[in-house]
């Protein structure tokens, strides 16, 4: 490969070149040194960081931080009623968004996935990602305007004899953060579906099961996994946001209470604490998930 | 195996679920050119007018800046960072090779806010002031990842008998990179940036954390949405970042076809082969 070199002359380039070629533990720590470095330092670093803050505490009278390991922050987290009630109201909402979501994504997902023409296809799966990109906030005020009184949806439902106002309250919690996570549950629903091997569809008809049968022996148990995946997406990211609360909800969710805790009372070990409950939480679900086989859908 | 009646329901629920997705960008855009500043509907007049107050904004003006060069220079780090790890991962067998694609995505993975927590804490901790550097140092902790799996995807499809080729007929590293591989991973590597880059322009769970008072142009939506006397220019403010963050996903999808954020998904591009948390 290199062993040319010293039939011409060799550049310092050719030198290094071939150096380099020798010594592969070299080349492979001038590649990964510097990423490696920069996660260790600035992300691994601080996710430990805040672990060792959770068990530290603020000082009830200074207001400052007691770097003195203490269990005081979850001591609170499992005794004061509001935070059980917290925990429970965003795991709910969580869960009712899952099942919403694959509720409305297997139809396009199905489309996808069978019925489409490759062309088509192509563009529907475009149409499902496109609004991914679409700014976060922008999506989440759109539905402010939709739903606040006096908007869009008040007109529609006033125009159909109905007197609906939905505002700022849990139903548009959940009807926002259905919009916001759909994609995500359609794409890895729509992966399963599209592996489904049509020679088993083929073999079910041929042994005399209809449409329904077919589907709920022979699609459905297949395509559980990228169901669970889906639904993965809709529960972590419900778990981990705040901000759709803030504009459109009145009542407090996991993250508003560790927003809060940052901005509102300064109380960074309580904060830190709190966010392990959605780590907690994902671990399980994850946990659980992983037995269903959901991770080789992704 | 579907029947006609199912088949066809099928392709209505599509349709309308479609729609949905798309209705309310819609009406974002319309309410742009609302006259009026209650934001009740039908809208009665319509204006650009807020256009023209949008773009003499102050505040707007050092969001955009602010965002701008954020979204840049952690575009350029993700570059170098997540290009490097990329060709590590492809060109070596090492201890621990495995994992680097996990750590690499936990930024996303995780939620949102765990990640701002983590670096709030420990920015605090650390006594580093929170400005435009601590945005940058958060952004291209999350954007590294959109530019290694872009890259890693092209590099895995590509093989390295090329490679292999070039330094056969005697061309030395830096030829072998310059004529072989980096027209082959060029496009990947554009795809990936642009895709930071509308990542970092749009971010706001972990830049609320690592912000401080600087603003940055979703940092000032989500500050005036709240705050009624700026609602007009809060829509018209709303409706360029859509068009801005279209712009570079269209060109990516264009560039790097399906392997890109576009077919995959913002958060299922990050999908690799040891991906357990997504």
């Amino acid at each position: 490969m290199v062993s040319d070199e010293a039939d011409r002359p060799a550049g310092t380039r050719t030198r290094v070149s071939a150096f380099l070629f020798r010594h592969p533990r070299l080349r492979l720590g001038g590649l990964l040194g510097v990423p490696g470095l920069w996660f260790l330092v600035i992300y691994l670093g601080a996710l430990v960081v805040m672990y060792a803050t959770a068990f530290w505490h603020l000082d009830a009278f200074t207001g400052l931080v007691v770097k003195q390991f203490s269990l005081s922050n979850f001591k609170r987290i499992v005794d004061v009623p509001v935070y059980r009630t917290v925990i429970l109201r965003t795991a709910g909402i969580a869960a009712a968004v899952a099942l919403t979501d694959i509720v409305l994504g297997f139809p396009v997902a199905y489309y996808a996935a069978r019925l489409a023409p490759a062309r088509r296809r192509t563009a529907v799966l475009i149409a499902i990602v496109l609004p991914l990109w679409a700014n976060y906030l922008v999506r989440i005020f759109a539905w402010k305007l939709i739903l606040s009184p006096g908007g869009l949806l008040e007109w529609l439902f006033a125009k159909a004899g109905m007197h609906v106002t939905i505002g700022s309250s849990l139903v548009a919690v959940w009807i926002v953060f259905c919009y916001l996570w759909l994609p995500y549950v359609i794409l890895p629903i729509y992966a399963a579906l599209e592996r489904v091997p049509g020679s088993l569809l083929e073999a079910s008809s041929d042994l005399g099961a209809r449409g329904w049968r077919t589907f709920r022996k022979v699609v459905f148990p297949l395509i559980i996994p990228g169901i669970v995946a889906g639904s993965i997406f809709a529960f972590s990211l419900t778990l981990g946001d705040y901000i759709v609360v803030q504009l459109v909800g009145k009542s407090a969710f996991i993250g508003n209470v560790i927003y809060d805790s940052v901005g509102i009372a300064n109380d960074i070990p309580f904060a830190a604490a709190f966010a392990l409950v959605p780590l907690a939480i994902m671990s399980i679900y994850l946990f659980v998930a992983w037995r269903l086989g959901a991770f080789e859908a992704l | 195996m579907e029947s006609r009646a199912v088949s066809l329901a099928i392709r209505v629920g599509t349709g309308l679920v479609l729609a949905c997705l798309y209705v309310p960008l819609l009406i974002v855009v319309i309410y742009s050119f609302n006259n009026s500043v209650s934001q009740t509907w039908p809208i009665t007049s319509f204006t650009t007018r807020y256009y023209f107050f949008a773009w003499h904004d102050p505040d707007v003006r050092t969001a955009l800046a602010t965002s701008l060069t954020v979204a840049l220079i952690a575009t350029l780090l993700a570059f170098f960072l997540g290009s490097l790890a990329a060709f590590a991962v492809h060109r070596f067998r090492f201890f621990g090779r495995n994992t680097v694609s996990f750590v690499l995505v936990l930024p996303i993975a995780l939620p949102g806010i765990l990640t701002g927590i983590a670096l709030n804490t420990a920015f605090n901790n650390y006594a580093i002031p929170f400005g435009v550097l601590t945005i940058i140092l958060g952004h291209t902790t999350f954007c590294i990842v959109v530019v290694y799996n872009n890259v890693l995807a092209r590099l895995r499809r590509t093989g390295g008998s090329q490679v292999e080729a070039s330094m056969d007929l005697g061309a030395d590293g830096w030829q072998t990179f310059r004529y072989i591989t980096w027209p082959v991973i060029r496009t990947a590597v554009i795809a990936g940036m642009l895709l930071a880059f509308a990542l970092s322009f749009d971010e706001i769970v972990v830049t609320n954390f690592t912000s401080g008072t600087e603003l940055t142009i979703p940092k000032f939506i989500y500050n005036n949405l709240r705050q009624p006397r700026n609602r007009p220019v809060v829509n018209v403010v709303a409706v360029v970042v859509l068009l801005v963050m279209f712009i570079p996903v269209y060109i990516a999808q264009r560039l790097a076809g399906a392997e890109a954020g576009t077919a995959a998904g913002r958060r299922a591009t990050l999908r690799s082969e040891t991906e357990p948390g997504l």
